[in-house]
């Protein structure tokens, strides 16, 4: 019974397929298994936006949207309606080409990210060698399109925006990649399928082997979600949107449907770099102790993948928007340092061969710069009653 | 050490999270059209005419005196004089207003209409819900519609309103009271001009100096 929900989706596909003729076969997994990949993710996208909008008014002690539907939970579909009728203005002066692709240029790559992803036990559309490699290059390659739309709409604004936000990406993307080389170096494999498998449960332990169970592990997971916070230009890292500055950044002369892309790439970006986060350092599809195997593995992975999307939410409704210099600063002076002080300490470890021993080792020397890397950051600068010199009293 | 702040947020705002769904005291805000809060005594929205009595076309206070209509800033408000005289509360004639428009989508609900009307005439209504199909005659309100009796009045500002009753009911008084004593000085007045009538005298005694 447990075995054939676990490979539910498998068989289906393989039954389909299986009417199909020989030639076409490969292809027509890829299309429909990428097809469902979609349609799945993108139906969370939508109960996301709605999850997200009660969560922050529920964080403010606000009700949130509450009238379309069961508890208000159809209403990306009266969003996605309004936003399919609404009119689609280009601004006169805009790069009519450049201006419309932007929006199909950032939603293809980031569709593309999907395929390496294991979403369950054989549920991976492509298990490329070099599956993580293709992941960060597919991601990298957003960063042009935000810079096309900036660019195109002839608007300082979202130049202003585009600017910020190839300034951020490219800044965050290094330790976005060097905190997952540890993974890489344990795992001696770039293929995320592989990666998930070198994480479960051995026999006779009980706990499995995910990744952010390892001192390095936890710190390189943290710096991840960080860094995949800035990629997703999510808050506390939305300065590229930052509406009381520049309005709605790169995207502010789109609208109607074109926006909804742009809405829609950002989220799937953030649900691709939660799942990789997952895929990582969170054992993907596998059960964190032994005696759970029975549970279905996609079950586990989307499992994650909402608990991580649940912090993305909660880290908006808390955090308020850094200033570019803060950002910068945190990215070069902290994440960068931090995430090249792991690399020795992963070797450490594999050799030590971890446990308590590795711990002892591997730990103290992770949280001292952790400490003082955090201090040299800030600890110069104290919050203190402010002072005014001309405006007494 | 870096991230304890967070953590910090994080918990503050997980606990409002919670405390949302348990403690409905937490609630900054009501299902609108379901629930609504009370409103302020002085909460105002677009200005209406008060009349006296039943009947509006007989107690409208408004005089028609265009001061209101002068005074306006955006110049929302339109009045044409009547050509006759109707009596007032203290009997007194006065003119009216044949037409007083408001538009309320210029109106900016400054209240300066009120502050100016010598005759309490005009007073701000805190009635919210206008939305209208016809965005040009809904929302141009007429003599008719602006008007509204005394008692909405008194209901809506009760402090404002009984000053501007006794103060109305003590002019009314006085009004009455020299209406009677002038009756009486004329009657005193006709007697004794009658009395000289007869006597022959032609200079009569001015009525006034014993009133």
């Amino acid at each position: 019974m447990a075995p054939s929900i676990d490979q539910l989706f498998v068989n289906l596909l393989h039954w389909v397929v299986g009417f199909l003729p020989e030639m076409v076969r490969p292809w027509a997994s890829l299309v429909i298994s990428l097809g469902a990949i979609l349609g799945v993710f993108a139906l969370l996208f939508g109960l996301t936006t709605v999850c997200e909008r009660k969560a922050i008014a529920r964080m403010q002690n606000r009700l949130g949207p509450n009238r379309v539907g069961p508890f208000g939970f159809l209403q990306f579909v009266a969003d996605g309606i309004k936003s399919l009728t609404k009119e689609d203005v280009v601004p006169r002066t805009a790069d009519r080409v450049v201006h419309f692709l932007a929006p199909l240029a950032l939603l293809v790559p980031v569709v593309l990210t999907y395929l390496v992803l294991p979403i369950g036990r054989n549920m991976v559309v492509l298990d490329l060698d070099c599956g993580l490699l293709f992941f960060f290059a597919a991601g990298a390659s957003t960063e042009l399109a935000v810079f096309m739309a900036g660019w195109a709409s002839r608007n300082k604004y979202s130049l202003l925006g585009a600017m910020r936000a190839i300034a951020q990406m490219v800044s965050y993307e290094l330790p976005f990649i060097l905190s997952t080389i540890g993974v890489v170096m344990v795992a001696g494999t770039l293929s995320t399928v592989r990666i998930v498998e070198a994480q479960a449960v051995v026999e006779g332990d009980w706990l499995a082997r995910w990744n952010v169970f390892t001192p390095w592990g936890l710190v390189a997971f943290v710096l991840f979600v960080i860094a995949s916070f800035a990629e997703a230009n999510r808050s506390p890292f939305d300065l590229p949107e930052g509406e009381s500055e520049i309005v709605a950044g790169y995207f502010i002369e789109y609208s109607g449907f074109k926006f909804a892309l742009f809405f829609m790439a950002e989220y799937l970006g953030m649900f691709s770099s939660s799942a990789m986060a997952v895929t990582l350092f969170l054992g993907g599809w596998t059960a964190p102790v032994a005696g759970l195997g029975w549970v279905p593995s996609w079950m586990w992975f989307f499992a994650k993948l909402l608990t991580l999307m649940a912090l993305f939410i909660w880290v908006r409704g808390t955090t308020p928007r850094l200033r570019m210099d803060q950002l910068m600063d945190f990215a070069w002076k902290f994440m960068l340092p931090m995430a090249l002080i792991l690399l020795p300490v992963v070797v450490i470890w594999h050799r030590l061969g971890g446990g308590w021993m590795g711990w002892l080792v591997c730990a103290p020397p992770l949280a001292l710069a952790w400490v003082l890397l955090g201090k040299a950051l800030v600890g110069r600068r104290q919050i203190r009653p402010r002072t005014y010199r001309y405006a007494e009293g | 050490m870096l991230g304890i702040g967070i953590l910090k947020g994080l918990g503050e705002t997980g606990r409002n999270f919670i405390g949302s769904y348990f403690d409905p005291k937490r609630m900054v805000t009501v299902q609108y059209p379901e629930k609504r809060l009370p409103l302020k005594e002085n909460s105002r929205q677009f200005p209406f005419l008060v009349f006296d009595g039943d009947e509006a076309s007989i107690g409208l206070r408004c005089v028609a005196c265009q001061i209101c209509e002068k005074e306006c800033p955006p110049q929302c408000i339109y009045i044409e004089k009547s050509k006759d005289k109707k009596p007032d509360h203290v009997g007194k004639p006065q003119y009216y207003p044949a037409v007083f428009d408001i538009d309320t989508s210029v109106c900016m609900s400054c209240q300066i209409c009120v502050e100016v009307c010598p005759f309490d005439a005009i007073k701000m209504d805190n009635q919210y819900e206008l939305s209208t199909t016809d965005r040009f005659g809904g929302l141009l309100l007429n003599r008719d519609r602006l008007a509204k009796p005394n008692g909405y009045f008194q209901k809506l500002h009760p402090t404002d309103a009984a000053e501007i009753d006794l103060r109305r009911e003590e002019e009314r008084v006085k009004a009455v009271a020299k209406a009677k004593a002038d009756a009486e000085a004329k009657a005193a007045a006709a007697k004794p001009k009658a009395a000289t009538a007869t006597g022959g005298s032609t200079v009569p005694q001015a009525p006034t100096a014993s009133a």
